[in-house]
């Protein structure tokens, strides 16, 4: 393959494209995330808490510009049509030996939700993490009651692997934890088919 | 209302705290067959000096004093009677990523020595650590995440109760092969009967 057989730059998607996180433009924005318990609640296990603009700031130029270690990256997701930070996108736990990962999503502006443009953000970070860090596999974990993400998912091609019975505790109820999942060969066929 | 319950001491063996000037050079010794490491899923197995194990074992000490989110305790031999065995180091057993609000954290156990496999001190540590993690800690429900090459390692677990929840396909590359990762859950309503 030459270069100009290429299709698409690798972080671009049709509504979406992936960009790198400014401690010092972006830190009001995830504040401002971070202050809709919901949408913490369903991103992450841990509480939600209240930290500051400058504390944000602070952990961003930490991760982004200390310690960057190698199994884990992220990225901002921007609208192609506005340029507008709509959320993150990210890979933990890389295994390289193993040739897997942990994606994590987010989208912080909740009038993106419902849209797709999660859905395209997770087709962007696949055809990055199979094409060019060579990874065999991709996983995830996603909460019960957060029905919408799942069916994201799912489109975006990954399989149902599991599900942890009882692994949340949030407004006096328990919810399962899922295990999703997508092999590279899988990603292969379907965006074959395209 | 009984509180005379030994928490530590089991029929064969007891948890005890990490020794680091003793212990590390046994522990970097089971390290030098690849075995050890590979079956708890380490990313990349390769042998341990004494100095990075004992680097190991202040960052899990720091861990627990700091963050409040993990336990540790190294197993040992417990043969009253026979001096060359009694308080034998013979592996950990460890509570990490402790999440206090959802009741949850993941447990680990390894024992070191091949030639002390299969011989019940593994069992006997489990059992003193799930009593631990749900009559003291007062957890919810238990997690642990095995490579699905480690058939042993499965057979403890699932003989103490544990059930697969999920199968991580292909998650593990060994021997020229592809391996499922295999994620477990205890409830302590399940443990309890």
């Amino acid at each position: 393959m030459t270069i100009s057989e290429e299709k698409k730059p690798i972080f671009r998607g049709e509504q979406v494209y992936l960009a790198a996180a400014d401690p010092e433009a972006d830190a009001s924005i995830f504040a401002r995330w971070m202050k809709d318990a919901e949408f913490v609640r369903l991103m992450d296990t841990d509480p939600p808490k209240l930290m500051s603009v400058g504390k944000h700031k602070q952990w961003l130029e930490k991760e982004l510009l200390e310690e960057r270690s190698n199994d884990e990256l992220f990225f901002l997701i921007r609208t192609v049509q506005d340029n507008r930070n709509i959320g993150l996108i990210g890979l933990d736990g890389i295994r390289w030996v193993h040739g897997d990962a942990w994606v994590g999503i987010g989208l912080g502006e909740r009038e993106y939700w419902g849209k797709g443009y999660g859905t395209d953000a997770m087709r962007v970070i696949q055809r990055y993490a199979f094409e060019e860090l060579n990874l065999h596999r991709l996983s995830l974990t996603v909460f019960e009651y957060n029905q919408r993400a799942v069916r994201s998912y799912e489109k975006a091609g990954f399989t149902m692997e599991g599900q942890a019975r009882k692994f949340l505790h949030r407004e006096d109820m328990r919810y399962d934890l899922i295990f999703m999942g997508i092999l590279r060969d899988e990603w292969e066929r379907m965006t074959a088919k395209k | 209302m009984k509180m005379n319950i030994p928490l530590f001491e089991g029929e064969l063996v007891y948890l005890g705290a990490i020794n680091p000037e003793q212990d590390a050079p046994v522990e970097a010794g089971w390290t030098l067959d690849g075995e050890f490491l590979r079956m708890l899923g380490e990313d990349l197995v390769r042998p341990l000096s004494s100095a990075e194990v004992k680097k190991r074992y202040r960052e899990i000490e720091k861990e627990i004093d700091e963050k409040r989110n993990q336990f540790y305790f190294t197993i040992r031999r417990s043969a009253p009677g026979e001096s060359e065995n009694q308080d034998r180091l013979l592996g950990f057993t460890r509570l990490s990523r402790v999440e206090w609000n959802h009741g949850i954290a993941t447990l680990t156990l390894g024992i070191g020595d091949p030639g002390e496999r299969r011989k019940g001190y593994g069992n006997d540590a489990l059992n003193l650590i799930l009593h631990y993690a749900f009559k003291e800690l007062n957890l919810f429900r238990l997690n642990a995440s095995i490579p699905g090459y480690n058939q042993a390692g499965l057979q403890l677990f699932k003989k103490a109760g544990f059930k697969e929840e999920a199968r991580r396909r292909e998650a593990y590359r060994w021997a020229g092969l592809r391996w499922d990762g295999i994620f477990l859950g205890l409830l302590k309503e399940d443990w309890e009967q």
